[in-house]
């Protein structure tokens, strides 16, 4: 397993939820990042972020584990669950808020 | 990438699929509702994933900056009213 690879794998490990987004949750720079992000501070998650545009190595990365091609790019524990519209159906249905009691 | 193809993309590759595709502004922020039975008993990452992985060229090379989805069966679109 590649070295980056093993990082994205102790990062997605190290919160309750991470976001791999363009930006950050105080300055997202795409719409879909913010709005996920919107989300999980909704649900009061304990979450952590990579800037995918500081971090371009982190970005190849997890597009390597995840093979899902767009961004942003949610885990909750530890589990890939989707991009921005996954995340918020998840939100609306009351599943994120479940999956991270 | 028109949205005439994304559309002919979607509906040759994924088996009874129907697609309606909308530009969401600045032509590569699009969104697309796509029907099909194929999806049934997939979970909804699996749905996105085999549409996303249809344009995984133009996503790469940001010709396609987004691709927001909707996927149902037709039986959940007749639920929500969409033909």
């Amino acid at each position: 397993m590649s070295d980056v690879v093993k990082k994205v794998e102790e990062k997605i490990k190290s919160k309750d939820a991470v976001i791999f987004m363009k930006g950050t949750p105080s300055f997202p720079m795409c719409g879909f990042s913010a709005r996920a992000v919107e989300a999980l501070k909704a649900v009061d998650a304990d979450f952590d972020f990579v800037n995918i545009l500081e971090e371009a190595d982190m970005w190849e990365g997890v597009k390597q584990v995840t093979s899902w091609p767009t961004s942003p790019q949610i885990f909750v524990r530890g589990e890939f669950i989707g991009g921005c519209d996954i995340t918020l159906e998840m939100y609306e249905s009351g599943d994120l808020e479940k999956k991270l009691q | 990438m028109k949205l005439e193809d994304i559309q002919s993309r979607i509906e040759s590759n994924i088996p009874g699929a129907k697609a309606e595709v909308r530009d969401m502004g600045g032509g590569d922020h699009i969104h697309a509702v796509v029907v099909a039975d194929a999806f049934a008993g997939k979970p909804l990452i699996e749905q996105h994933r085999m549409v996303l992985d249809l344009f995984k060229a133009e996503i790469d090379l940001n010709d396609v900056h987004a691709l927001q989805l909707k996927t149902l069966t037709s039986g959940q679109a007749k639920e929500m009213g969409i033909e």
